[in-house]
């Protein structure tokens, strides 16, 4: 039985329409990721499931029960919120215990319960401690425990981890993704930094302006994006999206890409297939090699390439970044650190085309 | 550069010090006149300290000078004001806060022009109550009560308290309702468990406020009181107007100091949390 459902779900403000048919649905142990850019209805949908924002319409069902019109406080869901709304004037142990406290649970169990979620996040010595006297990290971690302490079917997360610096970020991830994995809770988290979203998710829904895009494993999401808009918002760098053209020849793709001062580049896609003469190439920039002249990759169809004009060399430690113009695109290839490039000269690159997406460029959509 | 800034310093605190002594001298005034007998007051100068002290006034004003007919001193009016401004300034503290609670956290249909229509209440002039409030006041059975009196600074007190509560509650982030909320709190719970505990800073500029209003308050009270009812306000006017023969300046004086004393005392105690109250409001952390 899946632990959410959201069927055909609609949010307006007055005229404006800010989701749009939404269904989702996830199972228990799920560790949901609703990804998208800023103001696309992320923290609506989440505090639409919450109960905290009426719907327009659908339905919402959490373990099985309709919950639509139930308040939040009877959804059976703990909700972690961006500005962690800790409450001022209480103790963390007070913040922690506030919700079993208004639900009457017995003080011999809150005691427990506090003890039990203040070790799971060590913070065990701040119990004490007004949130004002609290850095961010603990800020967050007191916020998880309130969450934690619940126990509940659902946990909501509302960009939990935006608040703190990208090093504190890295491990509060991680631990978000053992604590997911410990109490194989089943959980919907919202953000708009994608590689959160690559990283903790089992399940990612994109959306963009209150539309669901693509929902999908990561792996999905990432080498099957279902259209241009989430090719290009996943995944950093960005996948290529490269203007092409496309001829059959004896049962093999032709795709033709134009290039700056030189006649235009050819590769070949061993697998015949029915495209249209004008399309976009989607390659991520760690399928664009250096061609090594017999250069076939274990595992790729085919290595298919040319020289091309590099403009710019951004080394990254463990990778250089190689960005040359085609089809009047700037496209990326992510190459071995000690590759011998160098800015405005040509240099070989080959695409291996077992991962690559084609897309429409009338409507953005995936054609392979 | 430096003693050209001093000197502007100087003369800065020289410019405040010619203020203060100017808005000091007629405390100054009203405290030796109220001490001196009337023997001095007729004989000396108006700005001579008392050659012998006396506290004869006092006695009189509190006690003995006569409002009116009523010959009781200020004693009874002032216990009347107490007994006015005490309860109006906790109730119309209490409906403020939770209207500003209201207005700045539970958005409801229509709030805007609710809100509006109790700002635009702050601006209506005493005078153009009067009359309605009057007849208000005796279709209830109020008319010449404290309980009456009350009323009357409640429903006038309250546009200004809802004022500076929303104003106050509406930098706290809604998460925290939303939190509570999801924690299971109601909206009584949530306000006594979370708004209360951080609004003693606006509690006090609400108390103060509310208090100096009512306790100074003359029109209400000259007009909605009976015979048994008048705040201290009021008595003080009789007791100036009503004096036959001499003018006892120094029962005057006196009679002034005490009715204003409550007021003095409050922003004694409560000033330095006025001023916070006023410039504080976002909750950090
Ligand atoms: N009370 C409201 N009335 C009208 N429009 C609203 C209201 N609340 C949010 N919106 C609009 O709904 C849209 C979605 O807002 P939402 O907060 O869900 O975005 P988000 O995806 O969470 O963005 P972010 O990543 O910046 O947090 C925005 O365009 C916003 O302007
Ligand atoms: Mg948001």
């Amino acid at each position: 039985m899946p632990i959410l459902e959201i069927d055909h779900l609609q949010k307006s403000y007055g005229e404006t329409h800010i989701l749009h048919d939404i269904n989702i649905s996830i199972d228990e142990g799920d560790f949901l990721v609703l990804v998208g850019p800023s103001g696309c209805g992320k923290s609506t949908l989440l505090n639409c499931i919450a109960g905290l924002e009426p719907i327009t319409g659908g339905t919402i069902r959490i373990g099985g029960r309709d919950v639509t019109g139930v308040s939040p406080k009877d959804r059976d869901i703990a909700m972690v919120f961006q500005s962690y709304a800790l409450y001022p004037t209480m103790s963390v142990a007070r913040n922690i215990t506030f919700g079993m406290q208004v639900r009457g649970v017995d003080k011999a169990t809150q005691d427990r319960k506090l003890a039990e979620v203040s070790r799971q996040l060590q913070i065990e010595q701040l119990l004490q401690r007004k949130p004002g006297q609290l850095s961010g990290g603990q800020r967050q971690r007191v916020a998880m425990g309130r969450a934690l302490v619940r126990d509940p079917k659902l946990f909501l997360f509302d960009e939990p981890l935006s608040n703190l610096d990208a090093k504190l970020r890295v491990s509060m991830r991680t631990e978000i993704k053992k604590l997911h994995q410990d109490l194989n809770a089943s959980i919907v988290y919202v953000t708009h930094d994608q590689i959160e979203a690559m990283t903790l998710a089992t399940k990612i829904v994109v959306m963009k302006g209150g539309v669901i895009q693509q929902i999908g494993s990561p792996a999905e999401i990432y080498n099957r994006p279902a259209n241009m808009f989430v090719a290009d918002f996943m995944g950093s760098p960005a996948m290529n999206l490269i203007p092409a053209r496309v001829r059959a020849e004896d049962g093999q793709t032709r795709i033709e890409i134009d290039r700056d001062g030189d006649a235009p580049l050819v590769i070949t896609d061993p697998v015949s297939r029915n495209l249209p003469a004008e399309i976009v190439l989607g390659v991520r920039p760690e399928d664009i090699h250096e061609a090594t002249g017999n250069a076939h990759l274990p595992g790729t169809a085919q290595d298919a390439g040319g020289d091309v004009m590099i403009e710019i060399v951004e080394p990254a430690g463990a990778d250089t970044f190689a960005v040359t113009h085609l089809g009047g695109k700037p496209v990326t290839a992510r190459l071995r650190a000690e590759t011998e490039v160098r800015p405005r000269q040509k240099f070989p690159l080959a695409f291996d085309l077992s991962k690559v997406s084609y897309f429409s460029p009338q409507d953005g959509q995936r054609l392979n | 550069m430096t003693s050209n800034t001093t000197l502007l310093r100087w003369g800065l605190y020289g410019i405040l010090i010619l203020f203060a002594l100017f808005y000091l001298l007629p405390l100054f005034v009203m405290l030796t006149t109220s001490l001196k007998s009337l023997e001095e007051i007729r004989t000396g100068s108006l700005l001579a300290l008392p050659r012998a002290i006396t506290f004869q006034p006092w006695l009189e004003a509190w006690s003995t000078a006569c409002a009116g007919t009523q010959c009781e001193g200020l004693r009874p009016f002032f216990w009347n004001s107490v007994l006015m401004a005490v309860p109006a300034v906790m109730i119309s503290t209490v409906v403020g806060a939770l209207n500003g609670y209201v207005f700045a956290q539970w958005r409801f249909p229509g709030a805007n022009l609710f809100f509006a229509a109790i700002l635009f209440g702050c601006f209506i002039p005493f005078q153009v109550v009067l009359m309605p409030m009057a007849r208000m006041l005796g279709l209830m059975g109020l008319a010449g009560t404290i309980p009456g009196l009350i009323f009357v600074h409640v429903i006038y007190g309250i546009g200004f308290t809802t004022l500076f509560f929303r104003n106050y509650y509406v930098t706290i982030p809604q998460e925290l309702v939303r939190a509570a909320k999801v924690d299971g709190a109601g909206f009584f719970r949530i306000f006594w468990s979370i708004f209360l505990p951080i609004s003693l800073p606006i509690i006090t500029v609400s108390v103060i406020w509310q208090f100096t209003q009512i306790w100074n308050d003359f029109l209400f009270g000259v007009s909605f009181s009976g015979p048994g009812s008048q705040p201290v306000t009021v008595a003080l006017n009789n007791i100036v107007n009503s004096t036959t023969g001499v003018k006892a300046y120094n029962v005057d004086m006196a009679a002034a100091i005490i009715a204003a004393l409550p007021t003095l005392l409050v922003y004694v105690v409560a000033g330095k949390y006025f001023i916070r109250g006023l410039t504080a409001g976002s909750v950090k952390g």
